[in-house]
């Protein structure tokens, strides 16, 4: 079946089996690996992308499905050179150890704080209920999301 | 992993979608969320022939206020009724049991209509649409609109009373009855969704559906429980539920009520706990369920 997706902005059309799915249309046909493959049955959250601007879990969808939307991931956060705040925010807070599950994480981070700039660890920890982390402990990541709402806030003030 | 191949469709009407049923049938499989169909396509436990995608059938999305009831179109996410105001003042179970559904990206896809066409005998949503007495809309082409109470919908574990050609259009999700005759009425009526899981996304260790309705008197007009992940499907508590109704609320008919409740299901030891664990945990969930129903009903 013929697709097109827009994927960070990019418009890409392809020639798709309808079982293919999101998660490997990204990886092994546009060759964009920051989104990993985790548990492959929708528990460990490492494969989210934005669709049209929400978090799904992209082992969990059809590319079909994407067919004319927009799809975020983590190598469209960067822009005109400028690490996101989101990612400035990991780096500075040291959110990751292997970085398996960082890409999802700061999705979802980044999505959170575009609704609400200034969450509480409370709201932080709900946010990335649905995406694992087996290193961290999860302490740094959620001070990265925070740090990243308000550098993102100080960013659109100046 | 990855499911058998299929037929892909994606109808950008309701009637189209109708008319696939009707010419497919049995091989066709509605992807609405896809939350639970995808993984177990993934897992070839289902391998339908063709999937029809419903995402593009327009005004399939809203949560209104219907004839004594609210509303809630099959392509209503968990996501969506989480964030309603509308169900948070006519239906507390509903608003309850909806934030721990899966985890938050699930909830962003999945459908509650789709949940309950699934019948996961462990689905949290069973639950509380027995425990209020919901109603599911079916339509087809050739048999037009079907209205199916919950208790004849849910037939066992994964099966419904939904027909190959039917398509689920709506859940219609009762509200409480001294808000229908008056708008700002206070809702005399109150819901709960006690929820026992290890982690989020995971299924309930328990989950227990209350809901409550007070007659002027004080005394309990409606009463629903029902009980996840302890007995082979969700199971309506219909004892527990007839001793309520026409009974002045206390503590100690709740904790009668709790105890058949606790009686009546017959859970399995596994990973998540015992048997006799899971039964005690019964009870003290339908009495914290039962007292929060009865809190928000005379709030």
């Amino acid at each position: 079946m013929q697709i097109t997706v827009t994927v960070n902005g990019t418009e890409y059309s392809a020639d798709v089996e309808p079982r293919l799915l999101l998660v490997d249309f990204l990886r092994s046909d546009l060759r964009l690996t920051g989104t990993h493959i985790g548990c492959d049955t929708t528990a460990c959250g490492v494969c989210t992308v934005l669709l049209d601007g929400t978090p799904v879990k992209s082992c969990t969808v059809f590319a079909v499905q994407a067919n004319g939307r927009s799809i975020a991931t983590v190598e469209g956060l960067k822009q005109n050179g400028d690490l996101h705040p989101i990612q400035a925010a990991f780096m500075e807070e040291h959110g990751l150890q292997c970085g398996f599950c960082t890409p999802a994480m700061m999705l979802v981070g980044s999505k959170l704080i575009e609704d609400n700039p200034s969450p509480t660890e409370d709201e932080v920890r709900w946010a990335i209920s649905g995406n694992l982390c087996r290193c961290t402990g999860y302490v740094n990541i959620v001070k990265s999301i925070q740090l990243a709402g308000k550098m993102a806030a100080a960013g659109s003030d100046s | 992993m990855y499911p058998r191949a299929f037929d892909y469709l994606a109808p950008e009407t309701k009637a189209e979608v109708l008319d696939v049923l009707a010419e497919r049938g049995d091989e066709v499989k509605i992807l609405a969320g896809g939350q639970s169909l995808v993984p177990m396509m993934k897992l070839r436990l289902a391998n339908p022939g063709t999937l029809v995608d419903i995402n593009r059938v327009p005004d399939l999305d809203s949560i209104s206020i219907g004839n004594g009831h609210l509303t809630v179109q099959a392509l209503v996410r968990h996501k969506d009724i989480v964030d309603s105001e509308l169900v948070v003042t006519e239906n507390a179970a509903m608003a309850s049991a909806a934030p721990w559904i899966s985890d938050p990206i699930v909830r962003n896809r999945g459908t509650l209509a789709g949940s309950v066409a699934h019948h996961d005998p462990e689905g949290d949503w069973a639950s509380v649409m027995l425990a209020c007495g919901a109603q599911v809309v079916a339509e087809s082409r050739d048999g037009g609109e079907r209205v199916i109470p919950i208790t004849e919908f849910l037939t066992d574990m994964f099966t419904t009373s939904l027909q190959p050609t039917e398509m689920i259009t709506e859940v219609r999700v009762p509200r409480y009855a001294s808000r229908t005759s008056h708008e700002h009425a206070p809702p005399r009526g109150g819901g709960n969704y006690q929820k026992l899981e290890r982690k989020i996304g995971d299924y309930a260790t328990v989950g227990v559906a209350t809901h409550l309705e007070l007659g002027d008197d004080g005394g309990i007009s409606k009463a629903g429980i029902a009980l996840t992940s302890v007995h082979p499907h969700n199971l309506k508590v219909t004892e527990a539920e007839q001793l309520l109704v026409g009974s002045h609320p206390s503590d100690e008919l709740f904790a009668e009520a709790a105890q058949i409740a606790k009686n009546a299901c017959t859970p399995a030891s596994d990973i998540r706990g015992s048997a006799q664990y899971k039964k005690h945990v019964v009870k003290v969930l339908t009495e914290r369920g039962l007292a929060a129903s009865l809190a928000g009903a005379q709030a």
